[in-house]
């Protein structure tokens, strides 16, 4: 049985009054491909925000390949984690927001070869091969010198997805991130995770609408109801034969 | 009272334009001593601390909101009597200390606005991309917030120079200065003030044209909310 | 503290002179600025060009360079005193931010959107039905929070009238100030607590125009 890479173990997220998420406990194995469903408001984005640092959790451990995300020795006690210990276990994850979050004042080649180069001091020559080769593998390769306010939605979060991979993260984040494309841009986009989930080793979390795709690629399907996971096991499970009500209300809203 | 004079409109040209160095030098130095500590307000604005933060921010609103004519005075006549540390300062430098500091609130406020137009989207990816808080200032933010302040900047660079005429109160012999004293002795005010005016049209429109230009080029080359143009 | 009340004793003399000069010269700076701004939006090119030229004129150049010129220009061009140095200090403070508010003006009407605009001829109204009922009252709460600031501008510029010879809270200052000069930095120190406290309604009065102009405008 392998170890898992990431462990949530009972955390809780409060905003103000408002208790977001109850008490979470989940393992995410290496290589694992999970999607987190359910409606909004559930505080699913929370779960990966979390993760990357985002958000800190009001109560519980977060643990990532065997160190404590959010807490660290000193002097013999556990204290809250300071940014030093935080970037050093960040480099493991990388994360595709809703909205891209390009930069726009760097071409699309600089925004994937900013971080690799500032952050871990790779090789300039090294770094520019390797975005190239994955802005050519998200089907940018033709662009790779424009900014990014030129590209179309679809577009720009291909290269957010690249600029995420060429950091080599063992954990990939996707926060709902067709949510805020036109439909037609939408089909892009999941062929590019598809491909990665297919062909790359690293561990996936992905929060979403889309059933059909959670279906088609996640070992895993959580479904989140009020803070709590509701319901989980396999994507087929969830999806296809829940016997939960709650689930099986908020399905029925994709179906046509 | 005289009526116009072309000869003495004329005669009085070139004696003003002896005060053109010293207006436009106390105008970019000035300007320069309000860029530095508006960057001194920007930081102290982002203090932590309720109770400090409330303090600086009404000590801004103090200097910003009362006449620089008095702050001049204040700086030029009252603070070499202030005990210890009192220090005498030239009108040149009063000038520039009074105006310097009163305009360095407003930019320091540019500064700011520049800051907080940055989205916390970038914020968050340069997190997810795990740069250093250093290297999130010099690479990602400060490389978004310097740009569309420029034009800001420039026009306040503008206001300045249309402010600095004040420190002919406290005797710097700027343009305004020659003019009065030209005006003076020769009875011909009039003449020698519209030439003030004309000075400070022929500088000052050109430049705003300038930074309207530069604004308007700022904001295509630099548009996060460009609307989504695919190329081809 | 007995100083200070002293001070304030003597600085109170002007108060009344510089408060009037705001109120006249912020009125008059306010209706310049409509008539002004609204007339740079009009279609005829001659208005356009006049009020784009006087616009130019007072906003390209200073206060202090505008209130001595009309000081001495305004009794030449008349021959005679017109009415006291009171008026031309409402007279310059107002044109030079009537300048400043028109084009606050112009902005705002400029600023409302364009679906305004269709919305009202797809209900057929007239053009002046349009400004008065659709784009005016729209454009007005954005305009406010700039006028709030430029009444604060005006508030500062007031102490230039000082500088002829009008009694005003600096003038008293001065006057203090030149008497006693080791007591300079209490008398500028109150004379600017005068001016603040002059602006404290405004900040807070603009503050509030900045939570109004958010409401109630279509974007």
């Amino acid at each position: 049985m392998t170890k898992p890479i990431v462990e949530y173990k009972d955390v809780h997220k409060s905003f103000g009054e408002t208790e977001v998420l109850k008490g979470i406990d989940l393992d995410i194995f290496p290589a694992e491909k999970i999607a987190i469903i359910g409606p909004s408001g559930s505080g699913k984005t929370t779960i990966i925000r979390m993760l990357m640092t985002l958000e800190e959790p009001t109560a519980g451990d977060i643990i990532v390949d065997g160190r404590n995300l959010w807490k660290m020795k000193k002097h013999g006690k556990m204290v809250e984690a300071d940014e030093k210990h935080l970037r050093s276990i960040r480099g493991d994850i990388g994360m595709v927001f809703q909205h891209f979050n390009l930069f726009p004042h760097m071409t699309i080649l600089e925004n994937c070869m900013t971080a690799p180069i500032n952050v871990k001091g790779e090789n300039k020559k090294e770094v520019e091969q390797r975005s190239i080769e994955m802005l050519e593998r998200v089907g940018l390769g033709d662009k790779i010198h424009n900014f990014p306010s030129q590209l179309s939605g679809g577009q720009k979060q291909r290269v957010a997805m690249a600029r995420a991979l060429v950091m080599r993260p063992k954990i990939m984040l996707f926060d709902e991130v067709t949510s805020a494309l036109d439909p037609e841009l939408v089909g892009e986009v999941l062929e590019v995770i598809r491909d990665i989930a297919k062909n790359d080793d690293m561990a996936m979390v992905l929060v979403t609408h889309e059933m059909d795709f959670a279906l088609d690629i996640a070992d895993k399907v959580l479904f989140l109801d009020d803070g709590v996971i509701a319901e989980e096991g396999t994507a087929s499970d969830v999806i296809e034969h829940s016997e939960n009500p709650r689930v099986q209300e908020f399905l029925s809203r994709f179906r046509s | 009272m005289n009526y116009w004079s072309f000869e003495r409109f004329f005669e009085a040209w070139p004696y003003i334009l002896k005060g053109l160095h010293i207006t436009v030098g106390v105008t970019i130095s000035a300007f320069l001593f309000a860029a530095v500590f508006g960057l001194v307000w920007a930081i102290l604005r982002r203090v932590e601390n309720k109770q400090l933060n409330f303090i600086i921010t009404w000590v801004m609103e103090f200097i910003r909101s009362t006449p620089p004519l008095v702050q001049l005075f204040f700086i030029y006549y009252a603070w070499p009597v202030i005990p210890v540390v009192g220090v005498t300062l030239s009108p040149f430098v009063s000038a520039v200390v009074g105006l310097g500091l009163h305009f360095s609130t407003y930019i320091g406020e540019i500064y700011r606005s520049g800051i907080e137009s940055v989205g916390k989207g970038q914020w968050e990816a340069a997190t997810a991309l795990n740069f250093s808080t250093l290297d999130k200032w010099r690479k990602i933010i400060l490389p978004q917030a310097f740009p569309p302040t420029i034009p800001m900047l420039g026009n306040y660079f503008i206001i300045m120079f249309k402010e600095v005429p004040l420190a002919s109160t406290i005797g710097v012999t700027g343009i305004l200065h020659m003019a009065n004293s030209f005006g003076s002795t020769h009875f011909n005010l009039i003449e020698a003030l519209t030439i003030v005016g004309i000075i400070f049209l022929a500088l000052s429109y050109p430049a705003a044209v300038l930074i309207k230009k530069l604004e308007v080029k700022l904001n295509t080359r630099f548009d996060k909310n460009a609307d989504i143009k695919p190329i081809e | 503290m007995e100083a200070i009340l002293n001070i304030s004793q003597e600085l109170g003399r002007g108060l009344w002179v510089t408060i009037s000069i705001l109120i006249a010269s912020a009125l008059l700076a306010y209706l310049i600025g409509f008539i002004a701004g609204l007339s740079r939006l009009s279609k005829n090119i001659f208005i356009q060009k006049f009020t784009g030229l006087y616009i130019e004129i007072f906003r390209g150049t200073s206060l202090i360079v505008q209130l001595f010129w009309l000081y001495y220009a305004i009794p030449m061009l008349f021959g005679i005193n017109l009415g006291s140095n009171w008026v031309i200090g409402v007279i310059a403070i107002g044109l030079n931010y009537g300048a400043y508010l028109s084009e606050v003006v112009r902005g705002s009407v400029e600023a409302v959107d364009s679906g305004q605009t269709e919305a009202a001829v797809a209900l057929n109204m007239s053009s002046y039905q349009k400004m008065r009922y659709i784009i005016l009252p729209q454009a007005v709460r954005m305009m406010l929070p700039e006028f709030g600031n430029y009444t604060i501008q005006m508030l500062k510029g007031t102490a230039l009238v000082s500088l002829i010879s009008l009694s005003d809270i600096l003038y008293y200052g001065n006057i203090l100030r030149s008497s006693n000069l080791s007591q300079a930095p209490l008398i500028y120190l109150v004379v600017l607590g005068f001016y603040f406290i002059l602006a404290l309604p405004l900040i807070f009065l603009t503050r509030k125009a900045e939570d109004v102009s958010k409401k109630g405008v279509a974007n």
